[in-house]
């Protein structure tokens, strides 16, 4: 008697144990990246960190894979497929072509998009609120209203606004698309000046002079690289320049609303966390970034021939004040 | 190492950028016209079927305008090359920096997706066959037909005047054949298939993107001559499946070093693969032929 309770003892520790050791196979999480670029390696980065927060570290509990395609399409494709033959818990895309890719090829596992301004034209979800299949996540579609508020607080009389952008950089097109929509809402104008290169960018702000009374870029990488071009312009000609992303104020621009891509990789790690839960992808609405962070330049300001507002810079998360 | 969706998946854009080989065989083994209009002629290969398919044509058909795009902007890089004597590859050079706009232009953005429109796959997935498989069934039916169309035509007479104009014009001008044309003829043919690859990369991946042409030029010759090294193509028919085989192996090799933690490989490394695989390839049929020779001699 006494034996076969201590068996059954024995087998049920032993059952536990298994259960137990079933309970502790790490997740995987295969994230998949178009091309290293400041802003997606920040997204990665967040995602990673995001998940460790929550408990998923990677080699421990969680089995993190990364691949980057260079910028080649096709090895984005053979990525995706890669990563759908190990059926992993969740496929996390970085930027619009790696989460197409990953789309055509996924049908059950869920998907995770990151850094994809306008997932219902890239036919990524069906709706913003109720995507509809394996896919969703986060949008870093610019909040291009607070954009204009904010310009609107500092220049109240600023009618024509113009912009310099690369029309071959899918999010920077449909960006520029987004702005003139806002602006005309708003009985305000949009001039555009297109650089294909770095190189051109200078040129394009040129175009912009007598015509505008102030230039918002957006995130385009190809203006935003050669960044200096636009303020000299406008200090030159005494046209503020405002920006959607924060380093940028740094690097001489009046002002910004920005959110940066490493909070926007935590914010994807938070949704990917709570599909890792047990959350469905298809009830799951697109998430926009909601946290900004104002920065102003007050001397920048003066150069180009604006004083900012005190209540803009009491509202500012950060006065840049070099040089 | 390989899982099986990987594997079909390497066949899958292995079988496609067969196209794009056969293509680069054209300009380079049969015409000797080293031409990068490739870059540009794939993407609007996509951009073409793309849009057609966004307005309700039927995808072979929307297709078949790919190829005839493709045809036209290979054409646009001979006239340059034949009429005007601009070097051929600054001639291909100037078509393909051209094309840039010309996609972007055609798409009104620079990302089109086809995700879930109705697409050359669409009707054969109802075979019954998995997800996975079906696009390797197409893609080697279309290879294949490809394959034998143009092996037919490098036969006929227009064909032999065409291989005549790359290996020796002089000789060709010689017995009537006017060169220019064949060039022309040969460039825009070449294109037509590169293009056709595109838009059936398109609707294989689910969107034409305007930075997708970045690179076909290598892969091509990568696939091409890699081809030649495992397939000595001393007939057409040998050296159009040297094409493909070397297309799908190099895709195969990807794909092994994207599953190649093991051996401390990365993404990262893909490049430098490329290169080293190309690089050998070029080496290696050296390498043999010196060893052949080094062989027969001992036996004399």
């Amino acid at each position: 008697m006494a034996k076969k309770t201590l068996r059954s003892l024995i087998g049920a520790s032993l059952l536990a144990a298994a259960t137990l050791v079933q309970a502790e196979e790490p997740r995987v999480v295969a994230i998949t990246q178009i091309v290293e670029h400041p802003a997606l390696d920040a997204a990665h980065e967040g995602i990673k960190d995001e998940l460790a927060e929550r408990g998923y570290r990677d080699g421990e509990n969680l089995k993190l894979m990364h691949e980057s395609a260079q910028g080649n399409s096709a090895i984005a494709s053979q990525i995706a497929r890669k990563f759908v033959g190990e059926s992993p818990d969740v496929i996390v895309a970085i930027a619009t072509p790696s989460a197409q890719t990953v789309a055509a090829a996924a049908r059950n596992i869920p998907v995770v998009f990151s850094a994809v301004t306008d997932p219902v034209s890239a036919k990524l979800v069906k709706s913003w609120e109720k995507p509809g299949a394996n896919i969703t996540g986060v949008s870093d579609m610019l909040p291009i209203d607070k954009h204009l508020d904010m310009i609107q607080r500092v220049m109240p009389n600023a009618t024509r606004i113009g912009t310099v952008y690369n029309p071959g950089e899918a999010n920077a097109a449909a960006l520029v698309e987004l702005l003139e929509e806002r602006l005309a809402a708003r009985d305000m104008e949009l001039v555009k000046g297109a650089a294909t290169k770095t190189s051109e960018v200078l040129g394009a702000s040129r175009s912009l002079v007598g015509k505008v009374d102030a230039i918002y870029l957006t995130t385009d990488n190809t203006v935003i690289s050669a960044a200096e071009a636009v303020v000299s312009v406008g200090e030159r000609s005494d046209i503020p320049v405002f920006a959607a992303d924060t380093a940028t104020v740094e690097r001489g621009a009046v002002a910004a609303m920005g959110f940066n891509y490493y909070k926007h990789g935590r914010q994807t790690g938070a949704m990917v966390a709570r599909i890792l839960e047990g959350a469905g992808t298809a009830d799951m609405p697109v998430e926009v970034m909601e946290e900004l962070d104002l920065y102003v330049n007050p001397a920048a300001a003066e150069r180009m021939g604006i004083t900012l507002p005190d209540d803009v810079i009491k509202d500012a998360t950060k006065v840049v004040t070099n040089d | 190492m390989l899982s099986e969706i990987a594997f079909y998946g390497a066949l899958e854009t292995g079988l496609i950028y067969g196209l794009v080989a056969f293509g680069i065989y054209i300009s380079f083994r049969v015409l000797d016209f080293p031409d990068l209009t490739v870059d540009g002629s794939f993407p609007l290969g996509a951009a073409v079927a793309a849009m057609l398919i966004m307005a309700g044509w039927d995808p072979w058909l929307a297709t078949g305008m790919a190829i005839v795009a493709g045809m036209a902007a290979g054409a646009v890089t001979a006239l340059l090359n034949v009429k005007l004597n601009i070097l051929n590859l600054l001639a291909s050079i100037l078509t393909m920096i051209a094309l840039y706009s010309v996609n972007l232009r055609i798409m009104g953005r620079p990302n089109v997706a086809l995700l879930g429109e109705e697409t050359v796959l669409t009707p054969w997935y109802e075979l019954g066959l998995d997800f996975h498989q079906v696009p390797v069934l197409l893609f080697v039916i279309v290879a294949l037909v490809v394959l034998v169309l143009l092996w037919r035509f490098m036969k006929s007479e227009t064909g032999l005047a065409m291989r005549a104009t790359g290996a020796n014009p002089r000789m060709a001008r010689a017995q009537g054949i006017a060169t220019g044309a064949m060039i022309v003829l040969g460039v825009a043919l070449s294109n037509g298939l590169v293009g056709m690859a595109g838009a059936l990369f398109a609707q294989s991946q689910g969107a034409a993107d305007v930075t997708m042409g970045v690179g076909v030029i290598v892969i091509g010759l990568a696939s091409l001559i890699g081809g030649e090294a495992v397939l000595t193509p001393s007939t057409v028919v040998r050296a159009l499946f040297a094409c493909l085989i070397g297309a799908i192996v190099y895709r195969l090799a990807i794909a092994l070093a994207l599953n190649a933690d093991f051996i401390g490989l990365k993404a990262q490394d893909l490049n430098l693969i490329t290169a080293v695989l190309v690089t050998l390839a070029i080496v290696l049929p050296g390498v043999r032929t010196k060893l052949i020779h080094r062989f027969s001699r001992k036996q004399a």
